[in-house]
């Protein structure tokens, strides 16, 4: 539920600048390459992960792959004092934050739950519970008002992820009450990429997305999700409304999931593979590098470098995931509190004598002192 | 007999349901088109059409909620949530009105819901995809919780819930939804012969030691058994099937015989099943126990990544530690 005339597009699918009377950007030629840039290399390293799923090497993989120019866009039109609340398939997002890529990868190999520090990029964990985070969102939009970071050109704005499919929830659904209430200094970014797993958008809505914000008395708004100028204006002037304390903005870029849900999903069980070619004469890498070569913003040796940095990237990432060792299995105990619970520490203490008796006796089944693993009732 | 998959004996029990009883409806995220992440909905949608298998919008407070209201208006719905960790968002409807309906109208409302969660670790997943969360359900009056071990068990279990004029919580062991067992689709449900639905069972005869388990645990119970009896210690390994209620009778008069118990589940040790079973025997076996009962179960954490689930997970090793416990008192 989209076309040129309802949403915001800067750049056709075959690349040609569109004007618009309220957004543009204002890139220097090297901002262009930029974005170029990492479009180029989110686009790889998703397909690195998948690849990397594919050989065993992951537990499972989310892939961006269609939705770059939404997360590339609106991730770059990110301040360094703002703070996204993301899913899990903002793997865009996240490189534009500059979390290692390596990151997420440890999430979908299974050695942490994602464990990076949000502070140090600004960037919260991955949430598989959908719809959770825009909550999260909206409470810490309220405690950047609270704390006066609103209200000037250099204010902190919030932006929170989510697909289509987590509109229906009750917790978004919530946050939209929440933070038009409060007036919260957040940005609901919604990658409407048609599909919630093999549900059709059209399942969790039968108006385009973007309408339903009005009911919640904010401002709803749909981009051309694979134009990534576009993505990145429209972000921007929402951005800019929360950071001077006009409150949210509820933002759908329209786009498209190119590849299947995950990489345990079979997309071929529920849709044609000519909607998947259709989308790919859409693509947003592609036409913005026709616009680039078009308006001469980036030559052939540009393109060609770019290629080969994404790929020392891709094979970085490769051999960083394969020296990712296990941890140890006593970690299961760490970090469940912040401070200390005498009744865990018990437990792992017989858990760690349990595995201790297995080194004492060569491999061989041990009883593990007096009482059973998992504890006695005596 | 039909030898066949946990997964398939569920889609065989649906649709015998489904048959028997026009008011039989499922609803569930991806159930329809796609037949399910697990496919235990394959095909139904296609056979039964999608105003009975229906692809809801991504919400669980809202499949619970609405079944609820289908129930009132006289249908049968069985709820498939995704995974069991994304159960929670439906909790407030399950426990605040599914639990409590029969009750506040003093026995005028009957809610026949059911609600099916795969639950359980040991297939590698991301978080939220593994966990056990029964003893919530079973802690709360007015749900009947139950699980099943087996494909046989499934195709029977899942048409008793649906006939079930309570709301039953169905919990599925989703690490054997691909182990196979012949199923006997000929039987009557109704005959004596067969298990009823609250009832537990002995799947293995033995003199030494009571081990209790349920779900995905009943099987690596039963491994633990044949490398016991190579040590000459004979398991009588007890498949509760029924978490609320729960069946004590044959587990009592196990523990009578063996004088010894150890009690096995996926969940964490606090407050779990084990818990309670435990509690049980020695309130009732006081004078019959020659050791402690045990429990062998998750840690008292989140359920850990991937990468460390075996050690999380009781296996036969563990079990068989806490068996030597037990056994080593005289
Ligand atoms: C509360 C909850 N229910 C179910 C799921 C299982 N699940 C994972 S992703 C997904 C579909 C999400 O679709 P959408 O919100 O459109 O995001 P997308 O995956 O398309 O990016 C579902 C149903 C979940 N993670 N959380």
């Amino acid at each position: 539920m989209a076309d040129s005339e309802s949403f915001v597009q800067l750049l056709t699918p075959s690349g040609h600048y569109r004007q618009h009377n309220e957004y543009a950007v204002d890139f220097t030629p090297q901002q262009y390459r930029d974005i170029y840039r990492d479009l180029v290399i989110v686009r790889r390293l998703d397909a690195e992960a998948t690849a990397l799923q594919r050989q065993g090497e992951l537990g499972l993989w989310a892939s961006l792959l269609g939705q770059e120019a939404a997360q590339v866009g609106s991730g770059r039109a990110l301040q360094p004092q703002d703070v996204a609340f993301p899913s899990y398939r903002e793997h865009g997002v996240a490189w534009c934050r500059g979390l290692d890529p390596i990151a997420p990868l440890r999430l979908f190999r299974g050695v942490d739950h994602g464990a990076w520090d949000p502070a140090d990029t600004n960037f919260h964990l991955y949430t598989i519970v959908i719809g959770s985070q825009t909550l999260h969102a909206t409470g810490y939009a309220m405690g950047v008002t609270k704390d006066g970071q609103v209200g000037s050109e250099d204010g902190a704005a919030v932006i929170t992820y989510f697909g289509d499919g987590a509109t229906s929830q009750g917790d978004l659904n919530e946050a939209l009450i929440w933070a038009s209430g409060f007036a919260a200094p957040v940005v609901f970014f919604c990658q409407n990429n048609q599909y919630a797993i093999s549900a059709p958008s059209t399942r969790q809505s039968r108006i385009p997305l973007y309408l339903r914000a009005a009911g919640f008395g904010l401002p709803g708004i749909q981009v051309d999700g694979n134009d990534v100028l576009a993505c990145y204006s429209v972000t921007q002037a929402a951005l800019r409304r929360a950071r001077l304390g006009e409150g949210p903005t509820f933002i759908e870029a329209y786009t498209y999931r190119m590849a299947a849900h995950t990489t345990s999903d079979d997309a071929s069980r529920y849709r044609p593979s000519s909607e998947v070619e259709l989308w790919q004469q859409r693509d947003p890498i592609a036409r913005y590098r026709a616009y680039l070569e078009r308006e001469q913003l980036a030559d052939a040796e540009f393109f060609a470098d770019t290629d080969s940095q994404a790929q020392q990237l891709a094979l970085k990432l490769r051999a960083q995931t394969l020296a990712l060792p296990d941890p140890p299995p006593r970690a299961i105990f760490d970090q469940v509190y912040a401070e200390p619970s005498a009744q865990l520490a018990e437990q792992q203490e017989k858990f760690a004598a349990y595995l201790d008796s297995f080194a004492d006796n060569d491999g061989e089944a041990a009883t593990a002192g007096s009482q059973g693993l998992g504890g006695s009732t005596s | 007999m039909t030898v066949m998959t946990l997964s398939k004996a569920l889609n065989a029990g649906l649709r015998a349901a489904m048959e028997a009883d026009a008011r039989v409806l499922l609803m569930g995220e991806d159930i329809a088109t796609l037949g399910g992440v697990f496919r235990v909905t394959d095909g139904l949608a296609k056979d039964f059409g999608e105003g009975r298998v229906i692809d809801t919008p991504l919400s669980e407070a809202g499949i619970v909620g609405t079944a609820i209201g289908l129930a009132l208006r006289g249908y049968r719905p069985v709820c498939e949530i995704q995974f069991d960790g994304f159960v929670y968002p439906a909790y407030d409807q399950i426990v605040t009105q599914l639990a409590k309906m029969h009750y506040r109208s003093a026995g005028r409302v009957q809610l026949p819901v059911v609600i099916r969660i795969p639950f359980g670790g040991g297939i590698g997943a991301v978080e939220h995809h593994s966990e056990s969360p029964e003893a919530y359900f079973a802690h709360t009056p007015g749900l009947k919780v139950v699980s099943c071990a087996d494909a046989s068990d499934a195709y029977v279990m899942i048409q008793q819930a649906i006939a079930s004029d309570d709301p039953v919580i169905f919990f599925e062991p989703k690490r054997r939804y691909w182990d196979k067992a012949e199923v006997d689709q000929t039987q009557d449900l109704l005959d004596a012969a067969v298990t009823p639905l609250h009832a537990a069972r002995i799947v293995r005869v033995g003199r030494d030691v009571t081990v209790v388990a349920y779900g995905p645990m009943v099987k690596t119970c039963l491994a633990a058994a044949l490398s016991a009896a190579d040590c000459n210690q004979e398991l009588e390994v007890i498949d509760l099937r029924s978490l609320s209620p729960l069946d004590f009778e044959p587990v009592l008069s196990s523990v009578r015989k063996t004088g010894r118990l150890v009690v096995v589940h996926e969940a964490p040790r606090t407050v779990g099943l084990g818990a309670e079973i435990c509690a049980r025997v020695s309130e009732e076996c006081f004078y019959h126990l020659e050791a402690p009962p045990l429990r062998v179960t998750g840690f008292d954490t989140p359920y850990p990544p991937a990468r460390l689930e075996e050690h999380y997970l009781p296996d036969v090793e563990r079990i068989l530690t806490s068996v030597d416990i037990v056994m080593s008192h005289r």
